[in-house]
């Protein structure tokens, strides 16, 4: 019984692949992806749906409101009306944009979104396109993404969009190098590039009780917040979303679009949140692992998708918490701490692995990155006056 | 099927190439040959070097293609002038179109019942890199490493 509805989706698929069975090889091959692609969209749209609202929601508790409570049930209805809304909007085009490119970068930067949600393990048996690289396609197809905000920007023909562009690609190609490095410790011990064979690495548990997730070793947990920040900056999140910043540039490359092209936008950049998400769940938090041995009766994606949305909590949790941080101090940021600690926890990883990975290399390895740590902030900080901002055309 | 889709890969990253020579507009050529970037990187694909594939994508799509970009951004000329034909770029082509002809001609091994050589995986790929190729791996660690470090110096000379 457990194991049914453990399997029962790939079940199904392997019911309707039957039915083609006669058929050539081919067509069986078509029929497969076709399902794949199908689950993957109406999964992550009914999710980008309800994350959308679910974000409005907390956003509201936070700033001490309720929320869209009008449409539906709890207001369960917001993101029909919000895609209708989208939908009869005009679509406004400037005049002197340039047409094609300006047309083309929303539908790339939401394909390019959905591809990279494809490698991603949701749970036991069930990964969309399972390829030997899976982890390197993810980053293949994610850096390609700043070549169609480069389009939106460009194509649009608007200050605002050009500097949001600028902005928003000089940003990405700095994160993405801590983005990179941060995944070395796990490709490193786990000696693969394929997520199914990094999700089979976590299972199991010490004593009974902890789970074997990359996430509670001390190069994995340093590793996790790297990650996880790179992966804020990467889908240009607050408080990172310098590319956007409403106060000063409108709205960054999305400036000029409109109606149902804004809101692809809108949910290019919650795919890229999925992903990220997905990506740190698969590679640290044990992917679709249960946390406590007695808890697996449950149905593996059932675990991925919870993790999924602790995550994606924590994303709007830190929208709704911290301020925007200027556009100088998220590039000394990239630079000056995440890549010497993404560098740092590659070696960390490897103290922990040849002093046997137990005890004795947790040790170790804690102490190596508490040592870079400390360097880094005392000699970042070092010869640095604080004063009060001097202005000079703005008294 | 493969040979299916060999065809319409072809078709596409010639076509893009053939963009990316003729538009007028920088950007637009720009994007047309990182777009045949992306037909190059299907064609490893298809002969089942995906590692390679992979990194076609990651360092021409991710990396050139927006260097180029990003390049065109900061050197933004608005008037596009038309500066005739080119001929030396005729010349160029013909060179490099002959010397890959001469070299494919003179290579025997072209018959077409080659055994088929089992696709690499990525860990051997990794292995041969950490044990018979490690010197080359270094020297070209070495090289980007000053490459980095001369970009950084080159922009702090600009500011003092």
């Amino acid at each position: 019984m457990r194991g049914f509805i453990d399997q029962i989706f790939v079940n199904a698929k392997q019911q309707i692949l039957s039915l083609v069975a006669g058929a050539p090889d081919w067509l069986g091959q078509i029929v497969s992806s076709l399902l794949n692609i199908t689950a993957l969209l109406v999964v992550f749209l009914t999710l980008f749906a309800l994350a959308s609202v679910w974000e409005r929601k907390i956003l509201a508790r936070i700033q001490n409101r309720l929320g869209p409570n009008r449409v539906g049930p709890f207001g369960l209805l917001q993101p029909a009306a919000d895609g209708i809304k989208m939908l009869i909007k005009e679509d406004i085009v400037p005049a002197r944009a340039d047409k094609v490119v300006h047309f083309l970068a929303p539908i790339l930067i939401a394909a390019t979104a959905v591809l990279a949600l494809g490698v991603i393990p949701y749970g036991r048996n069930m990964t969309p396109f399972a390829i030997d690289g899976g982890i390197l396609f993810f980053f293949a197809v994610g850096s390609t993404t700043e070549v169609s905000v480069f389009m939106a920007g460009w194509g649009s023909n608007n200050k605002f969009s050009m500097l949001g562009a600028m902005r928003a690609i000089a940003q990405m190609v700095s994160y993405e190098l801590p983005l990179i490095i941060t995944v070395l410790p796990v490709v490193m011990v786990v000696g693969s590039l394929t997520p199914d064979a990094i999700v089979a690495a976590q299972g199991g548990y010490s004593f009974g009780v902890l789970p074997h997730w990359f996430v509670f070793t001390p190069w994995g947990a340093v590793a996790f917040i790297l990650f996880f920040v790179s992966g804020l900056v990467e889908s240009n999140r607050t408080p990172f979303d310098v590319p956007e910043g409403e106060s000063e540039i409108v709205a960054g490359h999305m400036t000029e679009y409109s109606g149902f092209k804004y809101a692809t936008f809108f949910l290019a950049e919650y795919f890229g949140m999925f992903a990220v998400s997905g990506m740190a769940i698969t590679l640290f938090l044990g992917g679709w692992h249960a946390p406590l041995p007695f808890l697996e009766f449950v149905p593996s994606y059932a675990w991925f998708f919870a993790k999924l949305g602790v995550l994606i909590f924590v994303f709007i949790w830190i929208r709704g918490t911290l301020p925007r941080i200027r556009v100088d101090q998220v590039m000394n940021f990239a630079w000056k701490f995440m890549l010497p600690m993404a560098f740092a926890c590659v070696i960390a990883a490897a103290l922990w692995h040849y002093q046997g990975r137990r005890w004795a290399g947790a040790l170790w390895s804690l102490g190596w990155l508490v040592l870079v740590y400390m360097a880094l902030t005392r000699f970042l900080d070092a010869g640095r006056k604080f004063a009060p901002r001097t202005y000079r055309y703005a008294e | 099927m493969s040979s299916v889709a060999f065809i319409v890969i072809a078709i596409l990253t010639l076509a893009a190439a053939l963009a990316a020579a003729t538009l007028p507009k920088l950007i637009h050529a720009a994007l047309c040959f990182a777009l045949s970037f992306v037909g190059v990187a299907a064609f490893y694909f298809l002969l089942g070097a995906e590692f390679v594939g992979l990194v076609q994508i990651f360092v021409y799509v991710g990396a050139v293609a927006v260097l180029i970009v990003f390049t065109i951004l900061l050197t933004r000329h608005d008037v596009e002038k038309d500066h005739g034909f080119n001929w030396s770029g005729v010349a160029v082509t013909l060179a490099v179109f002959a010397g890959l002809i001469w070299a494919v001609l003179k290579s025997g091994n072209l018959a077409p019942t080659a055994a088929p050589v089992a696709p690499l995986t990525v860990k051997q790929i990794g292995e041969l890199l950490m044990t018979d190729y490690v010197w080359p791996l270094q020297c070209v660690g070495v090289l980007l490493t000053a490459a980095l470090i001369g970009a950084l110096v080159l922009v702090l000379e600009e500011k003092r």
